[in-house]
């Protein structure tokens, strides 16, 4: 029976009480879940890395460019499978409030080393032809309204003037790990127009991306590729896609610790509230305690009533904030688009959820099941009555 | 009546509790004997030990020394998980303020005690309703216990005590919550208990009215046991 309606019944024998630790618990669940899915969308680039690609950079700094002639001589080394290029642009779309990444590159070579990358056939051919083109991601049309052949202009930061551009292509990730804001065009149209106008940069990028043939060489292919470069005008730093993308990462590194740190204290927090009210549960119920123990119950059941008790309430909350957590981090997620391209509540993090919850439980009820477990029957029918 | 000899012996029972540095004495040198089917009730003023005795009887406290053997079994020898299991087959406990789970119903209150036994849902149903047929109350197990009057609770209590037909029965002031009319009914209800169902009970009373439906009296004073002055029937 009715252990399980007993803990049922006496979970809700205070129900302002049950109801506000619940709410409690369900904000804090709620909060950690954000707070993680932040942390995530964090590394959503990291995560979505390749394990087979390599970025190769000027080794003073990402800010110098690479003379183009470099792509020739880095395909000739063992164990490179392809090389494609580009260089960050940094333009403006209307206002400054208003950034995505937005970069050009080798469109063939460079997509054909991002399968996760679907453009439609029809879209992609008019992307090749046309100079003046541009691929942006889905998410991104959607926030300022793109339609395939609109024109957007884009202010350039570091090369400076207004650019325009023919949105050809808009493309969809193949899951919800790839990045949907970004914004690309041909490299051959900045250098083109970087020769015209007689301004640097020409015949230079920021960036190689190299794909190998196997990701278990990928030290060694990195250390042979700046190894060739030695001593050059302009030497090189080659790094798994992973370990570029981290480095961005480092620099804010000191945030992203902070908000785990807050995630715990939330954590923290709430098991001192739930401790709390199961310590008074336990404390105004010593008397019926005593009597089951009267009745030849013993610790297990004093225990499995108490924990039972802690762990209905706990994971009530639980699962109202893991539910929550989902339209949350939607709204989060369009309203962030900016910042956090990727946006998704992780598997990971509602196993989290999960365990903190029972954490929370099982702490919050130890305690007070240690001490109902302790106490002499006599002392306990003190109590009632 | 129909006595049978010797369901409960003590011998040499004595218990002291600590407080601060002095230590008090509450039970010494105890010696008792209890027949089965007899109706037992313990008298004495307060602090006298009368409920210590009977916590020690119903194995819901420890002896500092002597023997308590009830059913043959020596139940200062037994650890505390033992104890418990001991208790659940072979006491049944009837207190003053009831003690029932007012989370649930009579039925379940009654049929909680069976939870710890082998038996099934449909002969823990039959054991419950037979209960609560004996202390009038079949018509009243879907009740909780705040739909009931103070009698009937104490009713409901008596049947969770004895579902389990254990060996004997010990009561704490049982009417020490009650009007006289229900303190009546509860009594009359004991008797039947004993007489027509042979059980053994051993009652903690301050009553006088309650003493008198007892076999025997047995007065305690400042932790010593003497036969009732009154109390030869």
């Amino acid at each position: 029976m009715h252990i399980l309606k007993l803990i049922f019944k006496n979970s809700f024998r205070h129900k302002l009480r049950t109801f506000l630790t619940i709410l409690g618990v369900t904000v804090a669940i709620l909060a950690f879940g954000l707070l993680r899915t932040v942390v995530s969308a964090w590394y959503a680039g990291v995560e979505a890395s390749s394990a087979t690609r390599l970025v190769t950079r000027n080794s003073v700094s990402l800010v110098f460019p690479l003379p183009l002639s470099y792509k020739e001589k880095i395909r000739q080394i063992e164990g490179v499978k392809g090389v494609s290029y580009g260089t960050w642009f940094g333009g403006i779309y209307i206002d400054e409030k208003n950034f995505f990444a937005n970069y050009s590159m080798e469109p063939r070579t460079y997509l054909a080393m991002y399968p996760e990358i679907i453009i439609q056939e029809d879209q992609w051919n008019v992307f090749l032809r046309d100079r003046k083109g541009a691929a942006a991601g889905k998410k991104l049309a959607e926030r300022y309204g793109w339609k395939i052949g609109d024109v957007i202009t884009l202010k350039g930061t570091i090369f400076p003037g207004n650019w325009d551009f023919v949105l050809d292509a808009i493309y969809k990730g193949r899951d919800d790990t790839v990045d949907e804001t970004a914004f690309f065009f041909h490299w051959d149209y900045l250098n083109e127009t970087l020769k015209k106008a007689g301004r640097g940069w020409t015949d230079k990028v920021g960036w190689f991306l190299i794909e190998i043939e196997d990701p278990d060489i990928a030290a060694e292919v990195s250390l042979r590729i700046d190894k060739n470069f030695k001593n050059s005008l302009a030497e090189t730093l080659t790094e798994t896609e992973k370990a570029f993308q981290l480095s961005f990462i480092s620099m804010t590194e000191a945030i992203v610790i902070a908000i785990r740190l807050v995630s715990f204290v939330i954590i923290f927090i709430i098991m001192a509230v739930v401790a709390n009210t199961m310590a008074m549960t336990a404390r105004e119920r010593i008397g019926e305690y005593a009597i089951f123990k009267t009745l030849g119950f013993g610790s297990f059941h004093i225990a499995g009533l108490i924990l039972g008790e802690s762990l209905f309430v706990t994971m009530m909350g639980a699962t109202l904030g893991i539910l929550l957590t989902f339209p949350a981090a939607a709204i989060f997620g369009k309203e962030l688009s900016q910042y956090f391209p990727i946006f998704n509540v992780a598997r990971e993090t509602i196993v989290l959820d999960i365990i903190a919850a029972l954490v929370v439980a099982f702490v919050a009820a130890l305690f007070p099941a240690w001490r109902a477990i302790h106490i002499r029957i006599a002392d306990g029918l003190r109590r009632v009555g | 009546m129909n006595k049978k000899p010797g369901i409960v012996e003590i011998r040499n029972l004595c218990k002291a509790y600590q407080r601060g540095n002095q230590l008090i004495t509450v039970l010494q040198e105890i010696d008792l004997d209890i027949d089965e089917g007899e109706f037992l009730a313990l008298m004495g003023p307060s602090g006298s030990g009368k409920t210590t005795l009977l916590n020690l009887i119903a194995g819901i406290d420890k002896a500092d020394s002597g023997s308590i053997r009830i059913g043959g079994i020596e139940i200062t020898a037994l650890a505390e998980t033992e104890l418990a299991a001991w208790r659940a087959n072979n006491v049944g406990f009837i207190f003053q303020f009831y003690n029932l789970i007012p989370v649930l119903t009579a039925f379940e209150n009654v049929e909680l005690p069976l939870l710890l036994t082998g038996l099934s849902k449909g002969e823990r149903r039959t054991h419950v309703e037979t209960a609560l047929r004996v202390v009038n109350l079949a018509d009243r197990m879907d009740h909780s216990p705040g739909e009931l009057s103070g009698g009937q609770q104490q009713r409901v209590a008596i049947a969770r005590a004895i579902v389990t037909d254990p060996t004997i029965l010990v009561a704490d002031e049982p009417t020490g919550d009650l009007d006289r009319d229900s303190a009546n009914d509860v009594l009359e209800l004991m008797e039947r208990l004993v007489h027509e169902l042979g059980k053994t009970i051993i009652m903690v009373t301050h009553d006088p009215r309650a003493a008198n439906k007892a076999h025997q009296i047995k007065h305690l004073d400042k932790g010593v046991l003497n036969a009732h002055p009154q109390a030869d029937f």
